[in-house]
């Protein structure tokens, strides 16, 4: 395999389609090692990798765990509430006690926006971003996109929809620039309260009427409702929110044409999305999940493989 | 007091409209004599071919940090700080730990200052520990030596509460200082709204959070007949309604911060904190509207709003890192780079923007060049280029985003108080 031009995966923001077509394409070879009845090869080994959740995240962390054991590195978690981050310590000093030890690539999950360059520009180690606060989660939207081609054949031309809470969202955002670079059309929709200042000027489509979103649709990116980021002072209610926006079946088959739905979850049923749509035909929400151990053993191959 | 002879300098005096090379004795203090082809013997003579003096510069917005805070400034080094950037005098905010909201903070801050070449002139409160509820002393902090009222970091926002400080402050003659930020739209916010801030994903502060307290400010000011001074104008609308307001004959006036004229959000791209400050910094075409309010006396002063933070305050995570920078020592250097190179504006104008607007608005003498007048000198090299490197600052903080940048006109030290403070 060829190699990255990016030392650390900090988001999608000018990350270049060969890269990101690279990651793409690995990523098939790392599925069918999951699929394998011994799911390991020793890529990785001798490498240590520490996954630093500032915020709790089941999925995300256990994906990328799962992606570092099956590539046989060495795994140490770190979670915020048991670390000397409680005791007062910054960011900063904890990321150097860590590389002190002689680590090779951090996975970080932070609530900050930039946490992940800020460390990268002062630390030696390989910065892999597991979602920073509202800005990006590169391997969601990598994953997002190989499920889209995975279904689709290709990401070229299409249609592709970001859905619902896109203002607190880190995973619109890697999704807009990985797709636009690699040749998707993007849209999104939400109430306008919930779509960032001047996001058209990304060269994407602003939708706030949901059926019109789904007119233009081959593909759709359902997004949760960050309550636990102050959404809700966006929006009267989520009763209203669900009836304005929620995704339901009777609006998908109005749309007349199969849409591909995706979720990157949790999902909360009844609000952005029902049950029979979730759980339909037309969704990859359970493969993303699969294809995202894939994807994340692609990132930490070629990340944590690359010289300076 | 020694006596110092000032030979063949650049003198520039708005008030009196002096521009021209001019010898300057200056004997105990006061300016002695100046004249061309003076000869003075028994004084220190100081060759400032190629140099300028300008009356001293005052900055009417400073964060010195005593009490309270010194580890990141106190009067001291502040004011060494301040002599550095060629200020001979600044007036300090009041969000100090007691804040200056009684007479004892006050006379605290003058007593500290007693016998420095830097004259530090406190700001009081508006409201009893900067809570916004109801007014502070403001007769008792007048007559103790503070020099205008300011909540500066947290806006004057209960209306009532403003109403009645800008009718007090009316009675004492002098302005309400106001930190103009509606705090239900700035929540949470850590750079201005923009396309930048979309795409790097921090929470963002509408504009709107200045222009709408300036103009329901304004409407307070013309009501009760008010003295108003708009703090650190950042953006294109609040320059708007203090044009009109000023075209209507209002008592306002407004300051503008050199990083506010020098710097745009599109750096915030770093994530590097030492680009945060509040108001933020803004679009190119606020940057562009700054400039123009400055040409055309929509803003009065350039005023730097020193804030200076330790460095382990600000080595962290963007949205955790405090508000601020610092700003006595790089503030004439950008001036220069940025006004006046560029044609902005004159030098006199320039020079009353530094140090003839701030003292009228603070109701402070006006320095004049002219013999019988005390020597209160910036003292200045125009052409001087230099590379700002913040290890050499005097502040005790380094939290400034100009380290590295060159920049044109460097100040040379001060003469005040009978004092010569040259750097190096």
């Amino acid at each position: 395999m060829s190699s990255l031009s990016i030392q650390h995966l900090l988001g999608l923001d000018g990350v270049p389609r060969e890269d990101i077509q690279l990651l793409l394409d690995s990523a098939d070879t790392f599925l069918e090692v999951l699929d394998r009845p011994i799911k390991k090869v020793p890529t990785l080994q001798g490498k240590t990798v520490v996954n630093l959740f500032f915020e709790n995240s089941t999925r995300t962390r256990i994906s990328f765990e799962l992606a570092e054991r099956r590539l046989s590195a060495d795994v140490v978690n770190f979670s915020a509430s048991t670390s000397s981050v409680s005791k007062g310590e910054t960011l900063l000093d904890t990321a150097r006690n860590i590389e002190a030890m002689k680590v090779d690539i951090v996975v970080m999950r932070h609530a900050a926006a930039g946490a992940g360059h800020f460390l990268s520009t002062r630390c030696t180690s390989k910065f892999i971003n597991a979602g920073d606060g509202t800005h990006e989660h590169p391997t969601q939207a990598l994953l997002d996109m190989y499920s889209i081609r995975q279904k689709h054949g290709s990401l070229e031309g299409l249609r592709v929809c970001i859905i619902g809470d896109i203002a607190h969202s880190r995973v619109s955002l890697s999704n807009i620039y990985g797709l636009k670079t690699m040749g998707a059309e993007v849209a999104v929709c939400g109430p306008a309260s919930m779509i960032p200042w001047q996001l058209e000027k990304l060269g994407v489509r602003v939708f706030t009427n949901v059926d019109e979103a789904l007119r233009f649709s081959d593909v759709i990116n359902v997004l949760r409702i960050q309550l636990e980021r102050d959404a809700g002072a966006d929006f009267p209610s989520l009763r209203e929110y669900h009836n304005s926006f929620g995704i339901t079946r009777k609006r998908l088959e109005a749309a007349g044409k199969d849409i591909t739905v995706l979720h990157p979850g949790p999902i909360n049923r009844g609000v952005e999305i029902e049950s029979e749509v979730a759980d339909g035909p037309y969704s990859v929400i359970l493969p993303e999940v699969t294809n995202g151990v894939a994807i994340r053993m692609a990132v930490l191959y070629h990340i944590g493989t690359k010289a300076e | 007091m020694a006596s110092y002879f000032f030979k063949n300098a650049r003198v520039v005096d708005p008030v009196t409209g002096l521009d021209g090379d001019r010898d300057v004795l200056v004997v105990n203090g006061i300016i002695d004599r100046i004249g061309e082809n003076l000869s003075a013997s028994d004084a220190q003579t100081l060759d400032f071919t190629g140099k300028t003096i300008a009356p001293g510069f005052c900055d009417m917005h400073v964060h010195f940090r005593e009490p309270g805070q010194e580890y990141k400034e106190d009067i001291l080094s502040g004011a060494a700080s301040a002599a550095a950037g060629g200020f001979t005098a600044v007036a300090c905010m009041p969000n100090t730990d007691p804040p200056i909201d009684n007479a004892a903070v006050a006379t605290l801050i003058l007593k500290r200052a007693e016998g420095l070449a830097v004259d530090v002139y406190p700001i009081g409160a508006v409201t009893k520990g900067r809570k916004g509820e109801s007014i502070a002393p403001m007769i008792e902090l007048r007559e103790s030596g503070c020099v205008a009222f300011s909540d500066d970091g947290s806006p004057v926002y209960n209306t009532k509460v403003l109403r009645t400080a800008l009718e007090y402050a009316s009675m004492l003659d002098v302005p309400v200082i106001q930190h103009a930020e509606d705090p239900h739209l700035f929540k949470g916010g850590a750079m201005n709204e923009s396309l930048v801030s979309t795409q790097i994903g921090l929470p963002p502060i509408s504009r709107l959070s200045e222009d709408t307290v300036v103009v329901r400010d304004i409407a307070f000011t013309a009501y009760v007949d008010g003295r108003y001074h708009l703090a650190h104008m950042s953006t294109a609308g609040a320059a708007e309604a203090v044009r009109d307001a000023k075209q209507r004959g209002l008592k306002v006036t407004s300051e503008v911060a050199p990083h506010h004229f020098s710097l745009t959000d599109e750096a915030l791209r770093s994530y590097d904190s030492n680009y945060k400050m509040n108001p933020p910094l803004r679009t190119a075409e606020d940057v562009l509207a700054m400039k123009e309010a400055l040409r055309d006396g929509t803003a009065d002063a350039i005023a730097t709003d020193h804030a200076p933070h330790a460095i382990h305050e600000k080595e962290v995570e963007f949205v955790y890192a405090p508000f601020g920078i610092i700003g006595l020592e790089t503030a004439f250097g950008l001036s220069v780079t940025e006004l006046l190179l560029d044609g902005w504006l004159t030098l006199p104008q320039l020079i009353e923007k530094l140090s003839t607007n701030p003292r009228r608005i603070l109701g402070l003498p006006v320095i004049r060049i002219e013999e019988g007048q005390p020597a209160n000198f910036s003292l200045l090299d125009l052409a001087a280029q230099w590379t700002v490197d913040v290890n050499d600052f005097r502040s005790k903080s380094r939290n400034s985003p100009f380290h590295g940048r060159v920049l044109t006109g460097k100040p040379l030290g001060i003469f005040n108080n009978g004092q010569l403070i040259l750097n190096n």
